[in-house]
């Protein structure tokens, strides 16, 4: 809902008459349609004074004259009409005062909606009010709710039990659904401020403790939302100015963007990240007037000059020594999906954070939930509309906070085909190599972009599984001659070779399965990295191996699922290991048993009973293509297969 | 986004000057559309302060020949004063429109026509243009970077998300991408501004003999309202107190209900 209740002064302005800052506070009232959220949402307007002179009396005449009773809910539809009518179209919320707080009320027409504007509203909020009928009691629909606060890590949540005066004010009644309701967000993590008993319609337990529930010593809402604890103000975070362009108009050479959090000034120690260069600043640009003097907090547009030259470009962040983002290329991140193509492990997108963009892979999906259901669902993949929790790994690395830190550089979108398909907050922030610290790697002499511009393509692993049989050595084998044919440099590994030397001391336990894995994982993205494209052919029967694989060649990784059905794969037999197995001569064989777990999202499937080798290789050049790794316009030969 | 020494003047700068960044740095071949109204003047001024004093794209006057005189006057001394990179285009003749449109809307769409007739001819690939939600309800649906089609078509119910100041700003080969750096300000913000920055407009603007200009457009169908506010104080005064629209006085917005939603379909600003 897109309105806002006039206030004596504008609702942006947070100055009170003798010049201090009144806190402000961002909540959301959550609970079963019908349990009585507008009724509380007009008469806390009404109890905090916030309503425009004659508005109440005004409706309370009109409904007298249509023959109705008057409802504190007709306040909200009657400002909602006006909205329609006008004026206020851009503000997103209803505000109003109590004691000591500016409160701000983010409304939530529906579910799915409700979720996106929770996530993407300008910011999140920071308590919420879960509403409950006292005769209904807890629903499912307020189970789902508490779930939803959850999901949105919102920690400072006050009950009411709204409609006392339906069960006679009985507090026998109030402690049932108190504890049942504690019980429940307890549970989830999180522990209610406040469990209040109230009748929106009459006003008790909203401002006052009234004789009805002489009982009960606890706040009211109002003094409940007093309680509550704001957000810290941007400004006094730590600086983050991302770099918007670097201008040269003239001989001074303007670093500019917008201060997201904290506060700059002339002579301040900064570093940019991610490369983590240190500068000072010289001054603070500025037109007609420059330069301009003086500290410059969160919300401005500004410009820059440092003390000396360093490579800087759109994308990094500026931020004072003491207090730096963290760079990585590892993100964790909560994420709504608004794209009608559901967004999968494996997935090639791009993500911007602040002014950076960057090439990235989905890595993992550890979460799926359906708002509507509010219920996880199976995790391979989020469907339109769902949330979800994703692990990305980034082509570049990226300066980026948790969005619990700082909500401002702690967020991302993510865009599929040049549009924004989702949003996502930063949750956790994976660091850094992998490995031991005392270990250092020696680098090439060569770049990957030297070796990308010979090769024309970009390092790869490519990495074949299927029964035995399947033809994955076949394909593998086709694949390196295309490869190398175009003049790239394809390296074959194959998992029966490497078992004859590297390999050697391993057998066919589960344990030295996974260890058979993880070196042909790391051989394989060695060379990968230096340019190479490592085509890996090995059964790899168990998900999790391949899982492992992927972890460590990251977003080099291509699975390509060579599915060719059993009976086939037997009755070629190229190896002679199903007749073996069938006589019960060979032990551990993957292929008769059940023990092949195959891939749920490969980036390619391909039967060879189905399909002629070379146009399966087709197809695994057009995936290369596609995803990145090969050079070339490839489109062409696409619509030709 | 306010803080402490921000007023709610700084936080609509601010804002602007982002937007107007991203698109000097997202897009290749910019124009500002320059009508020499109140709102595309704040529009340059916020350019000039974005880029510390120069704008580095063309303003582009697409020119229906039927202005005031006094724009024409204001936009020869203010070009030049500004030091502005003027592309001036001029719009086709009315029989060129589609006959169907109301008489006003039709004078309206010759601009359309001349929109489009300039982005052939210089290939631009985004427009900064100055309109505001708050004027009329089909802007309110806008967004800060609108893709438009090959055409200049503009598809409302297949817009892309945008939030957090993240932009759409790939549009498909062919097409190009409206910027609107002022959308989030209203009438009352505009003049606030051009009084705090000292920004010269159009004496149009000021009551004379009880009547002014709220809003500029061709001088055949663009009418003044009652009103004594010969300084932008009375101006803002009067905008406090008035609940007559700011385009009352633009025909083409009254002819017919779906009129500027058509013109807007087919390219109009």
């Amino acid at each position: 809902m897109n309105l806002v209740v006039p206030t004596p002064s504008p609702s942006s302005s947070l100055a009170t008459p003798n010049g201090t800052t009144r806190p402000q506070v961002r909540i959301v009232i959550v609970g079963h349609v019908d349990h009585g959220k507008s009724t509380l949402v007009g008469r806390l307007l009404h109890e905090t004074g916030s309503l425009p002179d004659g508005k109440l009396e005004m409706l309370k005449e009109v409904s007298a004259r249509r023959g109705m009773p008057f409802e504190w809910s007709f306040l909200l539809d009657a400002l909602q009409t006006e909205r329609d009518q006008g004026i206020t179209i851009d503000t997103t919320q209803i505000s109003f005062r109590t004691h000591s707080r500016d409160v701000v009320l983010i409304d939530a027409p529906g579910h799915a909606e409700f979720l996106r504007n929770m996530i993407t509203g300008a910011s999140q909020a920071d308590a919420a009010v879960l509403i409950i009928d006292a005769l209904e009691g807890v629903r499912d629909q307020t189970r789902r709710h508490g779930y939803l606060l959850h999901l949105l890590g919102i920690k400072q949540v006050a009950v009411v039990v709204n409609k006392m005066d339906r069960v006679e004010f009985s507090e026998a009644r109030f402690t049932e659904i108190n504890d049942e309701i504690s019980a429940h967000l307890i549970e989830l993590g999180v522990t209610p401020t406040a469990v209040i008993p109230i009748s929106a319609r009459d006003g008790d337990g909203v401002a006052e403790r009234t004789q009805n529930i002489a009982w009960y010593k606890g706040p009211t809402v109002v003094e409940a939302l007093d309680a509550l604890t704001p957000a810290r103000p941007l400004d006094e975070l730590p600086l983050r100015l991302p770099v918007q362009a670097i201008y040269k108009f003239d001989d001074r050479r303007i670093v500019a963007g917008r201060i997201e959090s904290g506060q700059l000034k002339a002579g301040d120690e900064i570093v940019i990240m991610p490369a983590g260069k240190i500068a000072k600043i010289k001054t603070v640009e500025g037109w007609p007037v420059t330069p301009v003097s003086g500290p410059q907090s969160a919300g401005r547009s500004v410009g820059i000059t440092l003390d000396r030259e360093l490579f800087i470009e759109r994308g990094d962040v500026i931020a004072h020594t003491d207090a730096a983002p963290r760079d990585t290329r590892r993100i964790q991140a909560r994420i709504f999906w608004l794209h009608h193509q559901p967004l999968s492990v494996g997935a090639n997108i791009l993500v911007r954070l602040g002014t950076r963009e960057t090439r990235a892979n989905v890595v993992a999906i550890e979460k799926a939930v359906d708002p509507g259901e509010l219920a996880s669902v199976a995790a391979k993949s989020i469907a339109r509309n769902h949330v979800g929790e994703i692990t990305i790994a980034l082509l570049h690395p990226v300066a980026a906070d948790p969005y619990l830190d700082n909500p401002r550089t702690g967020r991302l979108v993510i865009e599929v085909d040049g549009r924004i398909a989702g949003g996502g907050l930063v949750m956790k922030i994976e660091g850094g190599q992998r490995g031991t610290v005392d270990i250092v790697p020696v680098e090439s002499a060569l770049r990957p972009e030297d070796r990308a511009a010979r090769y024309r393509h970009n390092g790869a692993v490519l990495w074949f599984t299927g029964l035995p049989g399947a033809g994955k050595s076949t394909l593998a084998v086709a694949l390196e001659r295309r490869l190398f044919n175009r003049g790239g440099s394809p390296i074959l590994l194959d998992g029966d070779t490497l078992r004859a030397g590297l390999n050697g001391d391993l057998g066919f336990s589960p344990k030295d399965r996974s260890e058979n894995i993880r070196r042909l994982a790391e051989v394989a993205t060695h060379l990968a990295r230096n340019g190479h494209i490592a085509i890996v052919a090995a059964v790899s029967p168990s998900l999790e191996d391949r899982a492992a694989a992927r972890r460590i060649a990251d977003t080099l990784f291509r699975e390509i699922y060579v599915a060719t059905p059993a009976e086939i794969c037997e009755s070629r037999d190229p190896k002679g290991h199903y007749a073996k197995a069938r006589a019960g001569t060979l032990k551990g064989f993957t292929g008769i048993g059940n023990d092949y777990q195959p891939p749920a999202a490969s980036e390619l499937t391909i039967d060879t009973a189905t399909r002629p080798v070379a146009e399966a290789i087709d197809e695994i050049e057009l995936m290369l293509a596609k995803s990145g790794v090969l050079i070339e316009d490839l489109v062409d030969l696409a619509a030709n297969i | 986004m306010t803080t402490p020494g921000m007023d709610h003047l700084d936080a609509l700068e601010a804002q602007s000057i982002y937007i107007l960044r991203e698109a000097f740095a997202r897009l290749k071949k910019l124009a500002l559309l320059w009508s020499l109204g109140k709102d595309s003047n704040v529009m340059i001024w916020l350019a000039r302060k974005a880029f510390f004093g120069r704008v580095p794209f063309p303003a582009m006057h697409v020119d229906t020949g039927k202005k005031f005189p006094e724009m024409y006057a204001f936009r020869d001394q203010y070009s030049k004063e500004w030091d502005l990179d003027l592309i001036l285009e001029y719009c086709p003749g009315i029989e060129s429109v589609d006959p169907t449109l109301p008489p006003a809307a039709r004078s309206a769409a010759r601009k359309t026509e001349g929109l489009k007739l300039a982005l052939a001819k210089h290939g631009f690939d985004g427009l900064i243009a100055g309109i505001r939600r708050d004027e009329e309800a089909t802007r309110a649906k806008e967004r800060v970077f609108s893709p438009r089609g090959l055409e200049g078509g503009w598809d409302v119910r297949d817009q892309p998300p945008e939030f957090w100041d993240q932009f759409n700003a790939s549009p498909p080969p062919g097409s190009h991408l409206r910027i609107h750096p002022i959308l989030h300000w209203t009438e009352a913000d505009i003049w606030a501004y051009t009084k705090r920055e000292n920004i010269p407009i159009i004496p149009l603007y000021l009551s004379q003999n009880g009547k002014r200009y709220r809003s500029l457009g061709d001088a055949d169908i663009t009418n003044p309202v009652q009103s004594s506010a010969s300084n932008i104080d009375e101006i803002l005064i009067e905008l406090d107190g008035t609940k007559v629209p700011e385009r009352a006085g633009r025909a083409l917005d009254h002819e017919t209900e779906d009129a500027f939603e058509r013109l807007r379909v087919a390219g109009y600003l």
